[in-house]
């Protein structure tokens, strides 16, 4: 089984990378789009067993330390 | 009075802090290393600048797990001081012990360069040796300084007077300008809500001899002396 878990700034906070990339995107031709925003993807490797209890633990993880709450979001998916 | 000077995997101005309080103003002190888990006769801490355990995850998100910082969460709850400076402040944020976040400067830039601080009140353990108007001139080196908290963190911070010092022009004045890295307020440093833990990105200790082209830096120390030896005679 893996994690896969997906960090995003807060829409609050100002990203100026997601800024920075939307700018070179548009730079070179993908006019249209909307702003861009730049997170981070972790992905944890768990022994095959009961996903549920994964999904509290990982969840506690995520809030502990994985993400910063005051200035990101997150969200996870256990797969199989 | 003595110092711990906490050390964790790529600390940095470690050496420049200890300097200054041992060598400039006269006091005992140690380095304190990040798996050590007491900090038993110390009468302050300072959390240095650096890149601990290499800014992975966020800056200071790793470090606040270390051994040391739950000794630093018992001597802040003891009403001692506890100074964070660069990446101290963002440990100690991390940590709880500070309100809000520090994120990627907005201009995406590493700003290394000396800039102007205006001092918000002497109220504090950090600031009480700091005359009202004096503007400190001090040095900054970091790409993760810009000060983030919620609405309503920073009206609390506002309303407390939380806020110790904010980037400022040469006339005092908190522009645009002046902000090296976009943060909120023109925030350079902040305390608690208790006073006793503040947290600010500029360097004091890299500026605290004439010789380094500025002894502003060194009031602050004084500041934290003055009052620990007043708290002790009370």
């Amino acid at each position: 089984m893996k994690a896969k878990i997906i960090v995003t700034p807060k829409k609050a906070v100002v990203d100026p990378q997601g800024k920075t990339v939307q700018s070179a995107l548009e730079h070179i031709g993908f006019k249209g789009i909307g702003a861009v925003h730049v997170g981070k993807y972790l992905e944890i490797d768990l022994p095959e067993g009961d996903a549920e209890s994964w999904r509290a633990k990982i969840d506690e993880a995520c809030h502990k330390i994985l993400s910063n709450p005051v200035i990101e979001d997150y969200q996870f998916q256990i797969e199989k | 009075m003595n110092f711990a000077v906490l050390q964790f995997p790529a600390s940095n101005c470690d050496q420049d802090a200890l300097h200054v309080v041992v060598n400039v103003l006269g006091h005992q002190g140690r380095f304190v290393w990040h798996k050590e888990s007491s900090l038993a006769g110390f009468d302050a801490v300072i959390v240095p600048g650096g890149f601990s355990y290499g800014d992975y995850l966020r800056t200071g998100a790793i470090a606040r797990f270390s051994p040391i910082m739950e000794a630093v969460q018992s001597f802040a709850a003891e009403g001692k001081p506890v100074l964070g400076i660069c990446n101290g402040f963002q440990i100690l944020c991390e940590a709880g012990l500070l309100p809000g976040a520090l994120v990627r400067n907005r201009s995406l830039q590493f700003r290394c360069e000396h800039i102007f601080l205006k001092t918000l009140g002497n109220n504090s353990p950090f600031t009480s040796r700091i005359p009202g108007d004096k503007i400190l001139r001090i040095p900054i080196a970091h790409g993760e300084g810009c000060y983030f908290a919620d609405d309503a963190t920073l009206e609390q911070l506002k309303a407390n007077g939380q806020i110790l010092w904010q980037y400022v022009n040469a006339s005092g004045e908190p522009t645009e300008e002046s902000n090296p890295n976009g943060s909120l307020s023109n925030i350079a440093g902040i305390c608690n809500a208790a006073r006793n833990v503040a947290g600010l990105m500029p360097h004091p200790e890299r500026a605290s001899e004439p010789i380094l082209g500025s002894a502003d830096g060194r009031l602050i120390f004084e500041s934290l002396v003055s009052w620990a030896e007043n708290r002790a005679r009370a």
